[in-house]
């Protein structure tokens, strides 16, 4: 739909596994679901997230394919593996960043999130973030995101030096524009000093 | 008269729980054909009542879609409403009325059915007097059914005995809210929660049973507001709360009284509210002074700083909501919990407003409906009491029955079970109520049940409790009937039919107007159709507390609902109660109402020295009559499970998924643990969905509120110890479950 945006707030999610329900009900993929909504750590707490395909900008299951069976639409969404294409070798779930695809052996083909690519193509939403009741999974208009959240989105994402930029929005503390995973963002280098010293300083003490 | 006419193992292999993963045909059929229709509807699991459409093809509920102009959740559902439509063509669907025999249960014809339930309820009312012969009704069914089964109880058969399963469910708030402020239903719609500055949510898992209800919470949040939690675990809605009061079970009222005490001593009162608009202030006042935080903080495990703090938030702002649901109000104290709670906001001033107010979340599918119109044991339609003079003439004029005839206020759920039991009731028929696996002391249940005359029912599927019938009717789906329910919020919706009974299965509605035919009283149930008993239902609530008259099917069609009262055509409907500062007791005014502390019914001592306290998953309903029939959701929590803190499995060397013996002062059982730091040390908790060997409530006790007559789930003295598995797990898990244990996605919580 036209302007509109995919958010995910993981700190809204309360794990009823609506969105994984819905998403098994669409006619392309039959009772799977492509969405994971896991417990970080349910024996001390009950948090639990979300997880869709964040369509990159520049998709690492691509990149990886060695069928180039994974294609990405001019609209940005990252589509699930061509059937005649795939050899189901797994190279694009090991390479995600976010670990979302995976490979289901029956049929030997990588399915993940196209964003409803059928729902979205004749104006509905997609069924996750229409479906969700606490709208952890939401997409509509940047500005209505804009009034109705404190927090902020953000989709860019520093793994190292690894710069991923996606089409899903994560929404965020308004405090941390980019969102940094590695520890590594959080520690001290001079400027233009390589990551791998780090490394090569272990090693000198090894 | 009989136990299972054959053993439970065997029944359950002809009449399941099966497991239903797939619409109608397999995925393949439903995504070629496509649906004939879209059918706009509601949910039919819980009291939010989300809208939804179904798709159908060929008189088969194949799918459904997002229906995102309906105001209230806006296309949102939770996984029951994503899945709801795999109950409809089922394999374990009862297509035929069905007869006990000594090999099991055989089908007859319907006539044959009606025949026999009128003759064996005839015979039992001729010997034992009308009074000997109880109905069981339900709150998950159209309002019309319900009323139905009201007039039928007091018309058709002449008995006083009526109740329904809302009395394990509203009845301590309706009570407290009947004696505050008059009348019985929310008092604010949910939109007001976003507007306010601070939520108290007290014994409400908002999350799992009601959760579309968390969006608004969420968005008060992102507004400021505060969101203070009152529960012994941590649900999922504390993962953004302000404030969480971990209260142990069973002290709820202790915790409101010291808040009032705060809010009173520091003069944080509305002053000018309580003189205009309510009595009873300076009783109330005086019963607090002696709840100091200090003492609160004793009896509830609450730091005395966090009661301060909540009292002060409530206080400090002119914004103020309470919510609460059965986790306050499943206790002997029921209805004093509600009450004590109801004042903090009373006093405040903090009611009758936009983002002000204080409100029950309903559970049922028409939990509140369920409870308006006549089958509960002392009410007439309309909300009025069976013992007042004039309801009684305005019914009795409206049904064309001599008001003489018109019997008065019945025994409760529970005690027609005990009555049951003591054998001065001998004839139950039931219908949308699963006994065995809701009521507490199910070993007591099955007992009582045994012991009748005649055991008639009218169900979709066998349920736990139809196993004990004498004869079961094949009755209808929400989806197969069309006719209106009352949403939490006091919104009356639309149920549209979307497909006809399958087989010589029937509309349960036109069931009883059979019956009526057969027993004699064919004149007062001349029903065509749902309709027709919403119009008469329209003129039986006029003038009544619960005003439906100005309700039609068509401006509900319309307006997309329409909160009552409404009492004519004219009348836009009563979104928010008490705008006008007028209450519903003669005298227009609010009543405090005083509360006294007392412990509960089942006290912890030595031998049983911890809490157990039950409730209910985002996946199942109820006694999981449809949920558990249904697949992905059977997957998604296949199974009872004891939540129980790592300091308590510490001291007894469970580890997490070790099984462990969970004894209380009737029953054991023995189920596996989940080891949470989201609970108190002191307290176990399990949720109730299923039957059996791991029902919950073998474990429950009897104890009833007083007032309200419910039952006290949320608190009994247990004690618990490692064992080990059960040897014929596998058996028993597709017994109790139909589920075999092999799915990777099983017992994720």
């Amino acid at each position: 739909m036209l302007g509109f945006e995919f958010y995910v707030d993981p700190s809204r999610c309360i794990g009823c596994r609506s969105c994984v329900a819905a998403c098994a009900e669409c006619d392309s993929h039959r009772g799977q679901s492509m969405i994971h909504v896991d417990y970080i750590d349910r024996s001390n707490t009950i948090a639990t997230v979300p997880m869709v395909c964040m369509h990159c900008d520049e998709p690492t299951c691509a990149l990886v394919c060695p069928a180039d069976a994974i294609k990405k639409g001019e609209d940005g969404v990252v589509r699930s593996a061509l059937k005649p294409r795939c050899i189901a070798c797994s190279n694009c779930v090991l390479a995600c960043p976010f670990g979302v695809p995976k490979v289901h052996l029956e049929p030997e083909l990588m399915m993940k999130c196209d964003m409803c690519y059928d729902r979205t193509s004749i104006g509905l939403r997609p069924m996750c973030a229409t479906v969700c009741p606490s709208q952890a999974l939401s997409y509509g208009p940047p500005e209505a995101i804009a009034r109705q959240r404190t927090s902020v989105p953000v989709r860019d994402f520093r793994f190292g030096n690894e710069h991923v930029r996606t089409k899903v929005f994560i929404m965020m503390p308004e405090e941390h524009p980019v969102l940094d995973v590695d520890i590594e963002d959080y520690m001290w280098r001079e400027p233009n000093e390589q990551a791998e010293r780090w490394i090569i300083d272990q090693a000198v003490f090894s | 008269m009989a136990k299972p006419p054959v053993p439970v193992p065997e029944l359950n292999a002809k009449f399941g729980p099966h497991l239903n993963f797939a619409p109608p045909g397999g995925w393949d059929k439903s995504a070629r054909l496509g649906p004939d229709k879209l059918v706009k509807t509601h949910c039919s699991f819980c009291g939010m009542q989300c809208g939804i459409q179904l798709k159908v093809y060929e008189n088969k509920v194949v799918g459904f879609e997002p229906w995102e102009e309906f105001p209230f959740n806006h296309g949102m559902l939770c996984p029951k409403g994503v899945k709801r439509y795999l109950q409809g063509d089922h394999a374990d669907r009862l297509l035929t009325p069905l007869i006990r025999t000594e090999d099991g249960f055989k089908s007859i014809s319907y006539e044959e059915a009606l025949d026999t339930t009128a003759r064996r309820i005839s015979e039992i009312r001729d010997k034992y007097g009308p009074d000997a012969v109880a109905i069981y009704g339900g709150a998950s069914m159209i309002t019309e059914k319900a009323y139905v089964l009201g007039k039928f109880a007091r018309v058709a058969i002449g008995t006083k005995n009526i109740d329904y399963n809302g009395r394990l469910c509203m009845v301590s708030a309706g009570t407290a809210y009947r004696l505050t402020f008059g009348i019985d239903r929310a008092t604010n719609p949910w939109t007001d929660l976003v507007k306010a500055k601070v939520v108290l949510i007290a014994g409400s898992n908002t999350a799992d049973c009601a959760p579309i209800t968390t969006h608004y919470l969420w968005q008060c949040r992102e507004n400021g507001g505060k969101l203070i939690v009152v529960d012994p675990r941590m649900t999922p809605i504390t993962r953004n709360a302000d404030l969480i009061l971990p209260v142990r079970p069973g002290t709820d009222l202790a915790l409101f009284l010291g808040m009032l005490h705060v809010i009173e001593r520091e003069g944080l009162t509305n002053a000018d509210y309580i003189e205009k608009y309510t009595t009873g202030w300076d009783a109330v006042r005086d019963s607090v002074r002696a709840w100091t935080p200090d003492r609160a903080a004793q009896i509830t495990g609450v730091p005395p700083d966090s009661i301060v703090t909540a009292a002060h938030w409530i206080g400090q702002t002119d914004r103020a909501m309470g919510i609460h649901a059965r986790g306050i109000e499943h206790h002997s104290k029921g209805v004093e919990n509600c009450l004590a709670m109801i004042n903090l906001f009373l006093s405040t001033g903090n009611v009758g407003r936009e983002g002000a107010g204080c409100m029950m979340v309903t559970g049922q599918g028409n939990g509140q409906g369920g409870r308006e119109h006549g089958q509960k044991a002392d009410q007439l339609p309309g909300m009025r009491s069976i013992t007042d003079p004039e309801a009684r003439r305005h019914v009795s004029a409206v049904w064309g029955i001599d008001e003489k005839d018109l019997p008065g206020a019945g025994l409760t759920a529970c005690e027609i079970m005990e009555a049951i039991h003591r054998g001065e009731i001998k004839a139950l028929f039931s219908m949308c109520f699963n006994p065995v696996v809701s009521l507490p002391d199910a070993n007591f249940t099955r007992e009582a049940l045994s012991k009748l005359e005649f055991f008639g029912v009218i169900d979709f599927f066998m349920s736990e409790t139809a196993h004990y019938a004498d004869l079961v009717f094949a009755g209808s789906l929400q989806e197969e009937d069309e006719g209106i329910i009352c949403s939490a919020e006091g919104r009356v919706q639309k149920i549209n039919k979307a497909v006809e009974p399958p087989g010589e299965a029937k509309s349960d509605a036109l069931i009883i107007c059979d019956l009526a035919k057969k027993l004699g009283k064919g004149k007062y149930f001349d029903f065509p159709s749902t309709r027709e008993i919403y119009d008469e239902l329209r003129r039986a609530s006029q003038g009544g507390l619960a005003d439906y008259y100005g309700i039609t099917w068509e401006r509900i069609e319309q307006e997309l609902g329409v909160f009552w009262p409404c009492p004519d055509l004219d009348h836009p409907g009563t979104r928010r109660l008490f705008e006008d500062g007028k209450f519903w007791h003669k005298d227009g005014k609010a009543h405090f109402q005083v509360t006294e502390w007392r412990p509960s019914g089942a006290p912890l001592d030595a031998q049983f020295s911890l809490y157990l306290t039950t409730g209910r998953v985002v996946s199942h309903y109820l006694s999981g009559t449809q949920t558990r029939r249904i697949g992905p959701l059977v997957e998604q929590y296949p199974e009872p499970k004891a939540e129980i803190h790592p300091r308590l499995a510490a001291k007894h060397g469970i580890e997490d998924g070790d099984w462990v013996r969970v004894t209380t002062r009737r029953s054991s059982m023995t189920i596996q643990a989940i080891v949470v730091k989201t609970i108190r040390p002191d307290t176990i908790f399990i949720p109730y969905h299923w039957p059996g060997r791991r029902s919950a409530n073998n474990l429950t006790h009897r104890t009833l509120d007083p007032r309200s007559k419910i039952p006290e789930y949320k608190v009994s003295a247990c004690r618990i110890e490692k064992t080990s598995p059960p040897s014929d797990l596998d058996e028993l898990r597709l017994e109790e479950t139909g589920w075999s244990g092999a799915s990777a996605n099983g017992g994720s919580r």
